[in-house]
């Protein structure tokens, strides 16, 4: 059991390095897609620990809300792109002091 | 077991995305991670959720991030320079701490005995999850598909382009070609074809011009730029082969003719020959 | 100063009926007046307008003139009553109501309000008759006679109000009313800067007289005289020497009082005829009213009434020195009057003793004053508007009629026996004398000096060699003028007669008190030969030092200190410069260093420490998504490690 949630922990924090180290939106995108897998798997894991399907349910919602959110985000980065030229993050950065 | 085997490898793909420089590899890494978790989740009683991770991650989502991809330009890599001043630094550090926090914090509780879920799954995982999904957790579901048509709608929005100039006419595209001649000389009508001769009729055999040479606007440039266009005079070469075959040493099977080479040869001496 | 005496209760009878109805229209008639020319006529179209700046004087005339008429009937009617019924009170309106506090609009028309009504309206109705010829070629005779009726309007507030609140609003109206009227010429700024400094200094008075007011509703709950006189009784003796202190510097801001005195010279650049009514008889007197109003209080505080006959004492040297010293006819005259405040303000001090005889000089200073004035009014309209006495000289040829009145007051004020001033100052320096015989005595010594100076006035205007310029001709002023001088005269003359078997003492004994009268040191025969005789050396001195030499036209230069000190008005203005104005600008000048420094520096200081504090904070605000996730990380790993210290530790 432990050994699950510390792979989705280990997972969850190589998720989090990626999106503050990457600078492709679409890789910090991919980055967010890995920790939102890293909690999936904590929550099957949990599932079948307590021996009810609740938790695979939140799964469950959790990748639909994630396609909602890929789909919303991705259509970001292109108008981004499409008015930039430039999918890096680092480039939108005019919001500021 | 299976586990054992899949973790490392998960791990490893992981770290890859952090590492590798194209954004095409990190996606291909990604799906690695996704299809070891379908199987982990095989592994631990949830077939639905394999499925779905399956259909759903890896086959929509991670094609659409492909897909987005492919429109964004699949060349575009990371430049290795950091630009903000001791991010990287920082965010490994506090990423190890973070994640050592998390590992020791975890491996530190006693989630006793595994219940499991042969009992929930009695009836089969699938109808299981249906019949929780549309009792206790009807109203969520509902509210995940006015999420889902506010997020196609969102998309639509985010990738509609007003137009801010009118669409060019049939009468506007003859006048700039008009004004291009008149003012640059550029040719108004259509290109010239390809040369059609007796024996090859290809996109790469350019035209001949009433002097004998060759056409050159007749082929794409690209194949111009390749060097794999074929010199008009050589295509004359085999004919002229097979008349000395006639003339002198006797009989030759057709299909034992010579190929021909494009750049071997002579230039053409007459157009007849060719013609 | 009678110990343990008790002031008569004021107890009006507010149902008198009658002509004592009309008590209020008193009032109301020039208030009418003051309105129609001020307030509405502006708004008058054209021709309308012009008719009003062209006849308005009558109309102020009028008002004042049938106010007086008025004021005769009800003197008249209130001799009929019997001496118990003479206080007659009428309830207008109730002006406010504000918890305990509730103050009517009432008036008290008793003895003393009576004379006073008599004095004001008569000598008003005069001096408005007299400022038709004297302001006829004003532009702006509209507006004077405006500012004259509201003077009177308020004025008789002043007078005729039964309560302390309404007595302070009269005291305010005159006191506005003064100073539109030394500021009347405001294109001069010399008259600009005394009517504010008229202002400035009637303030001060009029702190105390507020105070007083807001001590006698803490102390008594009202401010009503009936009431208040019904329970002075009651208060304690620092109470009311408060109140009697307080009250005193407002008499003194409004009578010109050491130490607020410095604003009676300078309010001479008003036109002469506001100096006649308001300078000189009425307004300036309104301190001695206003004491002798609140016999009540002053009985029962002998400090505060010790308080009143020094200041009076100091005044009536002060101002009789400074007309010693003028060579500007008003000035002098200013003087004079400062000097004869002081007579009243002295006698007003005594108590009840005193008081019949404050309120007697009053009404006879009031006529003489006011026809020296007039007629000194006269004489600057004969002579180009030149003040300076050394530019006149042998005018009695050339304007007999003034110089025959002005001689009338002259001798009224030096006290020739048998003229009106001889008997009210004969009366006060032998009641002075009989109380304390130093202030007796300088009583006695400001009566030769003032026999000086007026006598010095009369010599230099009138008499020794004609100085005046080729281009001046002096003339006699035309009748208008002429007639108020020889009314007024009559009555400096005959102003005696209202002692004739002491009747104003009998008259004003229900407001004032009776009195026990103390043996004067000597018999009174023996006091008012005294007095002759010092104010017969007065006029022989200045005979001697003034009559018989040349007079030079323009003033010596090398003088004695005495001199030098009289003409700089005895150094008021360099006393009060140094003791108030330069101590307020300091106090003012530091205040306004601290609230910049101290107070504009914190709060300053403050927004300029925050400011850097936030233009440095606001690096955080980098722009990079990046950044933002790593600080949202670095706060997760601190909540974690919080979750992990509760839940492990």
């Amino acid at each position: 059991m432990t050994e699950y949630i510390v792979l989705s922990a280990i997972l969850f924090t190589i998720g989090c390095v990626g999106v503050l180290v990457r600078r492709n939106a679409i890789v910090v995108f991919m980055c967010v897609e890995l920790m939102l897998n890293a909690c999936n798997l904590a929550f099957v894991a949990f599932a079948r620990q307590h021996g009810n399907l609740d938790g695979q349910i939140t799964a469950f919602f959790v990748m639909v809300v994630a396609a909602a959110e890929v789909v919303i985000g991705l259509a970001i980065i292109m108008t981004i792109f499409r008015t930039r030229r430039s999918a890096s993050v680092d480039d939108a950065s005019l919001l500021k002091y | 077991m299976t586990f054992w085997l899949l973790a490392p490898l998960m791990v490893a793909a992981a770290l890859g995305i952090l590492f590798v420089r194209k954004a095409v590899h990190a996606a291909l890494l990604l799906a690695v991670v996704m299809i070891s978790l379908a199987f982990l989740y095989a592994v631990m009683d949830a077939p639905f959720l394999f499925a779905v991770q399956i259909i759903v991650y890896t086959g929509a989502i991670l094609m659409l991030f492909l897909f987005v991809m492919m429109l964004i330009g699949v060349d575009a890599a990371d430049s290795v320079v950091e630009t903000i001043r001791g991010q990287r630094a920082t965010a490994v550090v506090l990423g190890l701490l973070f994640g050592s926090v998390l590992v020791i914090g975890i491996s530190q509780v006693t989630f006793g005995t595994v219940v499991g879920l042969d009992e929930a799954n009695a009836g089969g995982n699938v109808p299981a999850i249906a019949n929780i999904l549309f009792s206790r957790y009807v109203f969520a579901f509902e509210a995940t598909s006015a999420l889902l048509i506010t997020a196609a709608l969102g998309a639509m929005v985010l990738a509609h382009r007003e137009r801010l100039t009118p669409r060019a006419t049939q009468a506007d595209l003859a006048a700039r070609r008009i004004r291009d001649y008149a003012e640059h000389g550029f040719h108004p009508g259509p290109l010239p074809s390809p040369g059609v001769y007796a024996r090859h009729n290809a996109v790469d055999t350019p035209a001949l011009l009433p002097d004998g040479t060759a056409a050159e606007s007749s082929v794409s440039r690209v194949l111009a730029a390749r060097g794999t266009v074929r010199s008009a005079p050589a295509l004359a070469d085999d004919i002229d082969d097979v008349r000395r075959q006639l003339a002198g040493e006797g009989h030759s099977d057709p299909s034992t003719m010579p190929e021909t080479s494009g750049k071997a040869g002579t230039p053409a001496n007459t157009e007849e020959d060719v013609k | 100063m009678a110990e343990g005496a008790h002031a008569p209760v004021v107890a009006p009878d507010t149902g008198a009926g009658g002509v004592f109805e009309l008590l209020w229209l008193v009032i109301a008639l020039p208030l009418l007046g003051a309105v129609l020319l001020l307030a509405v006529a502006p708004f008058l179209p054209g021709s309308a307008r012009a008719a009003v700046d062209r006849h308005g004087h009558l109309l102020g005339t009028a008002t004042a003139v049938a106010s007086f008429g008025l004021s005769l009937v009800l003197f008249l009617s209130l001799l009929g009553r019997d001496a118990e019924e003479r206080q007659v009170g009428q309830h207008l309106w109730t002006w406010f109501e504000t918890g305990s506090l509730d103050v009517g609009m009432d008036l008290l028309y008793d003895q003393l309000a009576a004379l006073f009504l008599l004095l004001i309206t008569g000598v008003g109705s005069l001096i408005h008759v007299y400022a038709i010829g004297y302001m006829a070629h004003d532009p702006r005779r509209r507006r004077f006679f405006g500012y004259l009726n509201l003077f009177v309007a308020a004025m008789l507030t002043l007078i005729l109000s039964a309560n302390f609140v309404g007595l302070f609003l009269g005291w305010e109206g005159v006191g506005l009313a003064s100073y539109l009227l030394i500021g009347f010429w405001q294109h001069k700024p010399s008259a600009a800067a005394a009517a504010k400094k008229a202002f400035v200094i009637n303030r001060v008075g009029d702190i105390g007289l507020s105070l007083a007011i807001a001590l006698m509703f803490a102390t008594f709950g009202t401010t009503d005289f009936g009431d208040v006189s019904a329970h002075t009784g009651e208060a304690s003796q620092g109470t009311l020497t408060a109140l009697g202190l307080l009250l005193l510097l407002g008499a003194c801001g409004k009578s010109a009082q050491v130490p607020l005195q410095a604003w009676l010279l300078d309010a001479m650049e008003g036109p002469t005829p506001v100096s006649a009514l308001i300078h000189a008889a009425t307004m300036v007197t309104a301190g001695v009213y206003l004491v002798v109003r609140s016999n009540f209080i002053f009985e029962l505080a002998p400090v505060a009434q010790t308080a009143v006959v020094v200041v009076a004492t100091v005044t009536l040297l002060w101002g009789a020195i400074l007309g010693c010293a003028k060579d500007d006819i008003k000035k002098a005259l200013a003087g004079s009057t400062m000097s004869q405040i002081g007579y009243m303000m002295l006698a007003a001090g005594l108590g009840p003793v005193g008081y019949p005889f404050a309120i007697f000089h009053l009404l006879t200073h009031g006529f003489f004053k006011a026809n020296m004035f007039l007629g000194a009014g006269s004489v600057m309209h004969g002579m180009d508007d030149d003040v300076d006495m050394r530019h006149y000289g042998a005018l009695n040829k050339a304007m007999p009629v003034t110089f025959l009145t002005f001689a009338m007051g002259y001798l009224a004020i030096i006290g020739f026996p048998g003229f009106s001033g001889f008997w009210s100052k004969d009366k006060i320096i032998e009641s002075a004398l009989a109380e304390n015989l130093l202030v007796g005595v300088l009583a006695v010594l400001g009566a030769g000096i003032t026999a000086f100076y007026m006598t010095r006035l009369m010599l230099l205007t009138f008499f020794t060699s004609r100085r005046w310029e080729e281009g001046v001709h002096p003339h006699e002023s035309p009748r208008v003028m002429t007639v108020p001088l020889v009314v007024l005269a009559a009555l400096s003359v005959l102003g005696g007669v209202l002692l004739l078997g002491d009747w104003i003492v009998t008259w004003l004994e229900p407001v004032t008190g009776h009195a026990e009268h103390h043996e004067p040191p000597l018999p009174a025969i023996a006091i008012t030969l005294l007095i002759t005789a010092v104010v017969a050396l007065g006029v022989a001195a200045a005979w001697f030092l003034v009559g018989r030499r040349e007079v030079p036209r323009e003033a010596p230069r090398e003088v004695s200190f005495a001199t030098r000190a009289a003409r700089a008005d005895l150094y008021g203005d360099a006393i009060n410069d140094a003791l108030v104005v330069r101590p307020g600008t300091g106090l003012v000048g530091g205040l306004t260093l601290f609230d910049r420094v101290g107070v504009d520096g914190a709060v300053e200081g403050g927004s300029a420490a925050v400011g850097g504090l936030s233009s440095t904070m606001r690096r955080v605000q980098n722009g990079f998504v990046r950044s933002y996730a790593l600080s949202l990380l670095g706060g997760a790993l601190l909540v974690v490690l919080a979750l992990l210290a509760v839940n492990l530790g």
